[in-house]
């Protein structure tokens, strides 16, 4: 196995025994990274450490395990303030990206859009920075427009410097989960911001994979998900400016967001605990904040080098198979390792099932991006995505899957 | 497990060659689905003389297993019962299609057919009930 000039991939495939696995007979190859990463042995193991020995509810008790399991929830919302350049009243803690983003739209877009603004998205948005535009959209009377996708899978930057002005809110992926292209958000949001739009950047693609800076981008909100990069499902993150937040509704009443409560009103907790209401994932936050201890040990430029390397031998080696098309951008240039293609005469259904049969887990389907489907105008799309652990022997395998798949389809 | 174990000769063929695909002028019945989890589409027209299927066709796009499956299904249906199709299950399918080893996401592909295929009898069963 593989040390790359990057990352030591085999001296860390001992922490992700699940790579280990047989799968119908062959070494379990795992492309389905954008759908959700492995976890290694010490995320499994810091989220088993609190519940064997500092479990308790945070921000309520003031016994010894109470205290514990609040520094360790902080502790943690400190480790993602830091990795993303935030301040720690800034983290908000979510079940994921899904949920933070209906956070703004519940605790802001509820409050401030009126009848007729305009909510600016992209044609290549994952469904869950569509529907919920599209929910307050439709009860407040705004309107929807989209930025364009041009053939090489880049987005059509005049279209978005043309509409940002009318525009009250821009919302906008910073890597596409399908395309795998990487936006210019700190270009959008600085054009955004000369017109006063308030911005949401979808990082749930690049915050695993590549550097994010929330003060370079320049963004009012961000929002990313746990499971993509390492840690456990059901923990998940919002970024929000300060003053943002502080103006904002909460989102769900309850528990620990309040100040005071009287019979007939209550007063806000201050930020980010306004929008922590109940008992939270506080072994989710802590398995994230060790996950990124684990990415920062590797380090995040080595991670988004490896990857390119890897992206680029899959785009090489996919573009000599006759009849396979690649979406997106044909280089690894300005993308994530995400790589999207289809097999002349083969459904990607059938595809991913003879993957399966060889080891290989690839996803199939519209990605839950069907704007860009049609776009395309197709129904479905393969996709392979990589991590910190997959190597060029992993798209070789990739390569002779398909090479069966031909031999049933050809 | 191979790929054999799934992508069945059969399947294949009637993947490439459907059978009984199109559409018909005239019907008694249709209906319409799709699968979510891989947009499989099928749509179905019936012509019924009493309570016999006298023809049956199919268009649709998606995976082998759901186009295969329609189109056999098609083939099997024409004059037969609308009680048969009402007694169809989801072995009937699998044997049809020679038992191949579908997952359970799999078999949703492999069922399409069967559902869209029951929704126009109980359409056409309803449109002659009388209120
Ligand atoms: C770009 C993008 N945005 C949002 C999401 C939704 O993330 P989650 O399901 O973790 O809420 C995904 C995950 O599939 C994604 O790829």
């Amino acid at each position: 196995m593989l040390k790359s000039y990057f990352i030591d991939v085999k001296g860390i495939l001992h922490d992700f025994p699940i790579l280990s696995r047989k799968i119908n007979g062959h070494r379990l190859v795992y492309l389905d990274n954008a759908a959700t990463t492995q976890k290694p042995l010490q995320v499994i193991e810091a989220v088993n450490d609190f519940y064997l020995k500092h479990n308790a509810n945070v921000h309520r008790s003031v016994h010894t395990l109470g205290e514990e399991a609040t520094e360790l929830y902080e502790g943690a919302r400190e480790k993602v303030a830091s990795f993303i350049n935030a301040g720690s009243e800034e983290i908000v803690f979510t079940r994921g990206t899904t949920e933070s983003i209906n956070l703004v739209r519940f605790a802001w877009a509820e409050k401030y859009l009126e009848k007729d603004d305009v909510i600016l998205l992209t044609m290549m948005e994952h469904h869950s920075n569509i529907v919920p535009w599209q929910l307050v959209a439709r009860k407040k009377g705004a309107k929807l427009r989209y930025v364009g996708v041009d053939k090489e899978g880049r987005l059509k930057f005049d279209e978005l410097e043309r509409d940002i002005a009318g525009s009250r809110i821009l919302a906008i992926t910073h890597c596409s989960n399908v395309l795998g292209t990487v936006n210019d958000v700190k270009k959008a949001c600085s054009l955004a911001r000369k017109n006063g739009v308030l911005t949401v950047v979808d990082a749930a693609q690049s915050a695993p994979h590549i550097r994010v800076d929330v003060r370079e981008i320049g963004c009012d909100f961000l929002a990313f998900s746990g499971h993509k990069m390492l840690a456990p499902n059901g923990i998940g993150v919002l970024y929000g400016r300060k003053e943002i937040l502080q103006e904002m509704d909460p989102f769900h009443g309850g528990g620990d967001m309040i100040k005071e409560v009287f019979l007939d009103h209550a007063t806000w907790n201050d930020v980010p605990y306004k929008f922590e209401a109940g008992t939270v994932n506080t072994g989710g936050a802590i398995g994230l904040a060790e996950a990124i201890r684990y990415i920062e040990k590797i380090g995040i430029e080595n991670i988004e080098k490896h990857e390119r390397a890897v992206t680029q031998y899959c785009l090489e080696t996919l573009s000599k198979i006759e009849g396979l098309l690649i979406y997106g951008p044909q280089e690894a240039k300005g993308r994530v390792g995400v790589v999207s293609f289809n097999i002349k005469g083969a459904h990607p259904h059938d595809v991913a099932t003879i993957l399966d049969r060889n080891g290989i887990a690839i996803r199939s389907g519209h990605h839950c991006a069907q704007p860009l489907m049609n776009h395309y105008s197709v129904p479905a799309m393969c996709r392979a995505s990589f991590y910190l652990y997959n190597t060029l022997e992993d798209v070789d395998r990739l390569y002779q899957g398909i090479k069966k798949v031909k031999e049933v389809f050809g | 497990m191979s790929s054999a174990d799934i992508y069945k000769e059969i399947i294949l063929d009637y993947y490439r060659n459907p059978r009984n695909f199109g559409k018909m002028e005239k019907f008694d019945s249709s209906a319409r689905d799709s699968n979510p989890l891989c947009g499989d589409e099928i749509e179905m027209q019936v012509k019924f003389e009493g309570s016999k299927i006298s023809e049956v066709r199919f268009v649709g796009r998606g995976c082998a297993i759901s186009q295969a499956s329609a189109s056999m299904l098609t083939e099997l249906a024409k004059g037969k019962d609308v009680e048969w199709v009402k007694n169809l299950s989801k072995d009937d399918i699998l044997k049809m299609l020679g038992n191949p080893d579908l997952g359970p996401s799999r078999i949703k592909c492999a069922l399409l057919g069967m559902k869209v295929l029951k929704q126009a009898v109980y359409s056409y069963a309803a449109s002659k009930t009388e209120v």
